[in-house]
C-alpha cells in the first residue's frame, strides 16, 4: 500500500517537475536573458533542497519501478515482494547518502562562500 | 431408596489421567477490560455514521465478533452486523478492525492493542446498509460476471472428471476462497472506482482459468482483459494481506495478467 502511495507521489513529482523543466528550458529560443535570470534564480539553497528532494523522488521511483516490473513479470516476484521492497529502500539509502553528502556541502557552500 | 440413575445423573467416573492444571484448558483463563468503538449508521435517524464505545470484560479466548455479540445480546441489541457459522468458513463477517481488514471470528481479541479501543467499522468501497452491514451486491454482480462454474464442452463422463495431482495443484490456492470481500474493500483502486471487477472476482475466475477440466479459460481471460479488469491492479499488495484465507491474492492477478499476455503473442 504504502510503496504504491510512494509511488504514485513521486511520479507525479517527477512529471511536474519534467513540465516546469520543459517550460523554462523553451524559454531559451524566446528569451535567452529571460532564461539566464530563471536558471540564475535555481542557484539558491531553497532550489538546491528542492534538487534534493527530486533527486530522492527519481531514485525511488525508478527502484521501485524495477521492482513493479519484477512482480509483474518473474515468476515468484509476488512472494518476494516485500523483500524486494527492503531492499529498494537500502538501496534507496546507499544512493541518496554520498549523494546527499556532495549535493548538499556543494550547495551550502556556494551560498556561505557568497558566489 | 436412592433414585434411579440415569446416564444424566450418574456422576462422571473419576478420570484415571492426571492432567497438571496447564493443559486441557484446566486452568483459570484471563480476563480483561476492553473498549469497542463501533462505527454506528442507521438511515432510519441520521444520515452521518457515528462512533460509539462500549466497554466490557472480556475473556483471553474470545474473539471480536464475541465482543460484537456482548453488544448486542447485553448492551445494544439495535447493532447490526453479519455472520453465520462463527468459524472463519461463511465468509459472512469481513469487518475493518483497527484500520485492518479480517474476519471478526477469527480475530482474537488478545491479539489487539486492549489498552486502546478497538475501532470496528463496515469494509470499505461498499454502500453501507446498517452499522457493519454493507450491500455486497455489487461484488457479487463482478463474481457472477467471470463464471464462478465449470465450463466443459465434451460429453459427459459417466464417472469422475479426473485429474492429475499437479493439475489440480495448479489452481489449489485459489480454491479456498470464501467470498468474505475482505480483499476487494481493502484494495484503494476498488475504492475510488467501484466499477474495478475486484481481487475476489479474479481469484474465482484464476480458480477456473487453470482448471485443467474447463473450456472456458480464453472466456474468462477476454472478460478480465476489460479496462474494468486485471490492468486497473496496481499491485499494492492489500488484498493479499487482508485475506483470511491465506491466499496470494497479487499472484493470482499477476498469474491471469500473463496468462491474457501469452494468450495474446
Ligand atoms: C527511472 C525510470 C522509471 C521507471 C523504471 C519507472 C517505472 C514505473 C512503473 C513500472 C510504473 C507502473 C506502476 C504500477 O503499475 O503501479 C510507473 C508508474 C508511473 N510513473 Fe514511472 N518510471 C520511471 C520514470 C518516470 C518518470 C520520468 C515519470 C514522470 C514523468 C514517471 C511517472 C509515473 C507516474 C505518474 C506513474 C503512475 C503511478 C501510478 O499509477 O500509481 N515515471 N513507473
Ligand atoms: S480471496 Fe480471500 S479475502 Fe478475497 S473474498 Fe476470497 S477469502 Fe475473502
Ligand atoms: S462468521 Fe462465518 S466466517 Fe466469520
Amino acid at each position: 500500500m504504502w510503496s504504491w502511495v510512494g509511488h504514485r507521489i513521486t511520479g507525479v513529482v517527477i512529471f511536474v517537475f519534467l513540465l516546469v523543466h520543459v517550460l523554462d528550458t523553451s524559454l531559451v529560443r524566446v528569451s535567452p536573458e529571460a532564461y539566464t535570470a530563471v536558471i540564475g534564480a535555481y542557484k539558491n539553497p531553497i532550489m538546491g533542497l528542492g534538487e534534493a528532494a527530486l533527486v530522492a523522488a527519481i531514485v525511488f521511483h525508478a527502484f521501485n519501478g524495477l521492482r513493479i516490473i519484477a512482480i509483474d513479470f518473474w515468476k515468484k516476484g509476488p512472494k518476494y515482494q516485500r523483500q524486494m521492497l527492503w531492499t529498494v529502500l537500502i538501496a534507496w539509502v546507499v544512493v541518496m547518502v554520498p549523494f546527499l553528502i556532495r549535493h548538499l556541502t556543494i550547495v551550502f557552500s556556494n551560498f556561505f562562500g557568497g558566489h | 431408596m436412592s433414585p434411579i440413575e440415569t446416564a444424566e445423573t450418574a456422576p462422571e467416573p473419576a478420570s484415571k489421567i492426571e492432567l497438571p492444571a496447564h493443559v486441557g484448558g484446566g486452568g483459570e483463563i484471563p480476563t480483561f477490560d476492553v473498549t469497542l468503538r463501533v462505527r454506528r449508521y442507521n438511515p432510519e435517524y441520521s444520515e452521518e455514521s457515528t462512533w460509539e464505545d462500549f466497554s466490557m470484560t472480556m475473556y483471553g479466548t474470545d474473539r471480536v465478533l464475541d465482543a460484537l455479540h456482548k453488544v448486542k445480546w447485553e448492551q445494544d441489541g439495535s447493532l447490526s452486523f453479519r455472520r453465520s457459522c462463527a468459524h472463519g468458513v461463511c465468509g459472512s463477517d469481513a469487518m475493518r478492525i483497527n484500520g485492518r481488514n479480517r474476519l471478526a471470528c477469527k480475530t482474537l481479541l488478545k491479539d489487539l492493542d486492549t489498552s486502546k479501543p478497538i475501532t470496528v467499522e463496515p469494509i470499505k468501497g461498499l454502500p453501507v446498509e446498517k452499522d457493519l452491514i454493507v450491500d455486497m451486491e455489487p461484488f457479487f454482480q463482478s463474481f457472477r460476471e467471470v463464471m464462478p462454474f465449470l465450463v466443459n464442452r465434451g460429453h459427459e463422463p459417466a464417472k469422475e472428471r479426473l485429474q492429475s495431482a499437479e493439475q489440480r495443484e495448479r489452481f489449489d490456492d485459489t480454491t479456498k476462497c470464501i467470498l468474505c470481500a475482505a480483499c476487494t474493500s481493502s484494495c484503494p483502486v476498488f475504492w475510488t472506482d467501484g466499477q474495478y471487477f475486484g481481487p475476489a472476482a479474479i481469484v474465482n475466475a484464476h480458480r477456473f482459468i487453470f482448471d485443467s477440466r474447463d473450456d472456458a479459460g480464453d472466456m474468462r481471460l477476454e472478460i478480465l482483459n476489460d479496462k474494468e479488469g486485471v490492468w486497473r491492479c496496481r499491485t499494492t499488495f492489500n488484498c493479499t494481506e487482508a485475506c483470511p484465507r491465506g491466499i496470494q491474492v497479487t499472484q493470482a492477478i499477476a498469474e491471469v495478467k500473463q496468462a491474457i499476455l501469452a494468450r495474446q503473442v
